[in-house]
């Protein structure tokens, strides 16, 4: 696989090279520094506290480290992927110029799963073989599969009503949305955007 | 705004110079490159090719200018440790340091309060405060004196002797103690370090397992380290050879030993000195949280 193994023994990282953005490795789990700070208490033993994200479950960590310890960097790699086909709670992806499968679990999709519809493409976050994240396009093109009629003269008041679209999400749109429209929501929010005329 | 903070710092650095001019300091220059620094356990000096190090502090020069007679001296100098580099730290900084003959700590520790009162009152005339993180502290409060060993049993909850046989010396100090003082609304002078601490400090009299060292901090920022200096040259050149001896087993570089330091040390009447982070000062006078708002420009942006 492409970037992988090519990090030997001598490229680990050394306390030095903590700053905010560094991925390491701990307990076999990838991780982000979020936070640093370089402390040194007057004629002290400096320490390198961290605030780290583990990459994978998104939990925090706080660590802090002394001079000599060393960290295993943490390759990782994004490559565009294509939906293909959900199989209860897995969703299988495959690189198009390697044919390359990668399955994801729907706790490791989070929010994404509303939006997968088969052959979008999204930029799959892979540790060594592993699929740990997902980033999709800011908007995406998914039709209404339900929602109710939009009462002429109704008064009370509401300016919008729910929808279920293809992928089966719920969503809040306003109320001239019809049964078959093709609608743009916005993937980091979640929210109706416009709709697809024609 | 960074052109108001050096505003600030230009007016620090004369409210500094006025204050020790006024008392009778001797304003002093000494060489920045040194063939040898006091070697110190934690302390990395910046190393040239030429062998000869930057200074990490001027103590060595100053305390040979007291040892061929002067008084009272002060210095506002660069000094370089490699590898510092954090919110509060920069590899290259400014320290004010001041020495003064026939002194000891608790002359300085009268002087710290007369000096961070002048820079307020001079600087911050209409807000005469000091900030940091959100906090004002009073210099013209009534200041808190803690020994350290009743700041690690009152806010630590443990006893500073087993925090240091167990290595956990600097995690408490800094995760624990440091806060709580962050949490006085004047100056903290926290005194009496144990003697493994202080390296070039004289111990108290009636208990050498102490040294009479001390530490300024504001708002829980450590702003300056003072001492009563050790003037035995035999007991310095042993610390010297302790430090390297622990730098050694560290896998540390071992230091040269600075000779002509100790060939005159034992000249040197009884005296104090203590270095003062200026930087810093800037940072408690602007209310700047970072270092990088205090300086003209960072490593990073060179």
């Amino acid at each position: 696989m492409l970037f992988q193994n090519t990090l030997c023994e001598d490229h680990m990282y050394t306390v030095a090279d903590l700053k905010k953005g560094l991925k390491i490795i701990l307990d076999g789990d990838p991780y982000l520094v979020v936070a640093f700070d370089f402390v040194k208490p007057g004629k002290g033993q400096a320490l390198y506290r961290t605030k780290m994200r583990n990459m994978i479950n998104g939990s925090l960590l706080d660590r802090t480290y002394r001079s000599g310890e060393s960290f295993e960097p943490a390759s990782l790699e994004e490559r565009t992927m294509e939906f293909l086909y959900k199989e209860g709670d897995h969703y299988t992806f495959m690189d198009q110029q390697t044919y390359e499968q990668v399955v994801m679990e729907e706790e490791t999709l989070g929010d994404a799963k509303n939006y997968l519809l088969e052959n979008l493409k999204a930029e799959v976050m892979l540790f060594g073989e592993k699929a740990i994240g997902i980033s999709l396009p800011n908007f995406v093109n998914l039709r209404v599969t339900a929602t109710e009629q939009w009462a002429k003269g109704d008064t009370s008041g509401n300016d919008s009503k729910p929808a279920t679209v293809e992928t089966g999400y719920v969503l809040r749109v306003p109320p001239f949305i019809e049964e078959g429209e093709l609608i743009v929501i916005d993937t980091r929010t979640g929210e109706y955007s416009t709709r697809v005329k024609g | 705004m960074k052109s108001d903070a050096l505003w600030l710092r230009a007016q620090i650095m004369k409210a500094v110079r006025d204050f020790f001019w006024e008392r009778g300091f001797l304003e002093v220059e000494t060489p920045l490159l040194i063939p040898a620094n006091a070697p110190e356990e934690h302390i990395n000096p910046v190393i040239t090719t030429s062998s000869w190090q930057l200074q990490t502090s001027p103590e060595i020069c100053m305390k040979r200018l007291l040892s061929a007679g002067h008084r009272k001296l002060f210095q506002i100098s660069r000094c370089w440790r490699s590898d510092e580099r954090g919110s509060r730290h920069l590899s290259e900084f400014t320290m004010l340091e001041w020495y003064c003959a026939d002194c000891d700590y608790h002359t300085l520790m009268a002087d710290c309060e007369e000096l961070l009162q002048h820079v307020a009152r001079t600087c911050r005339p209409e807000n005469p405060f000091f900030e940091h993180k959100s906090a004002t502290i009073n210099p013209f409060a009534p200041w808190q004196r803690i020994t350290v060993q009743e700041a690690f049993a009152r806010f630590g909850d443990c006893e500073v002797w087993e925090c240091l046989r167990t290595g956990l010396y600097e995690e408490k100090l800094t995760a624990v103690i440091e806060p709580a003082l962050a949490g006085f609304a004047a100056p903290v002078i926290l005194l009496d370090y144990p003697a493994e601490l202080a390296a070039l400090a004289r111990v108290k009299p009636e208990n050498s397992n102490l040294a009479e060292r001390f530490e300024l901090y504001v708002g829980g920022l450590e702003l300056a380290n003072g001492f009563s200096e050790l003037n035995d040259p035999l007991e310095q050149r042993r610390r010297f050879e302790e430090a390297n001896a622990a730098r050694s087993r560290a896998g540390q570089s071992v230091l040269p030993v600075p000779e002509p330091f100790l060939d005159t040390l034992g000249s040197m009447p009884d005296s104090a000195g203590i270095a003062l982070g200026l930087d810093r000062l800037v940072m408690l006078t602007a209310g700047a949280d970072s270092i990088d708002d205090v300086v003209a420009f960072t490593p990073e942006e060179l």
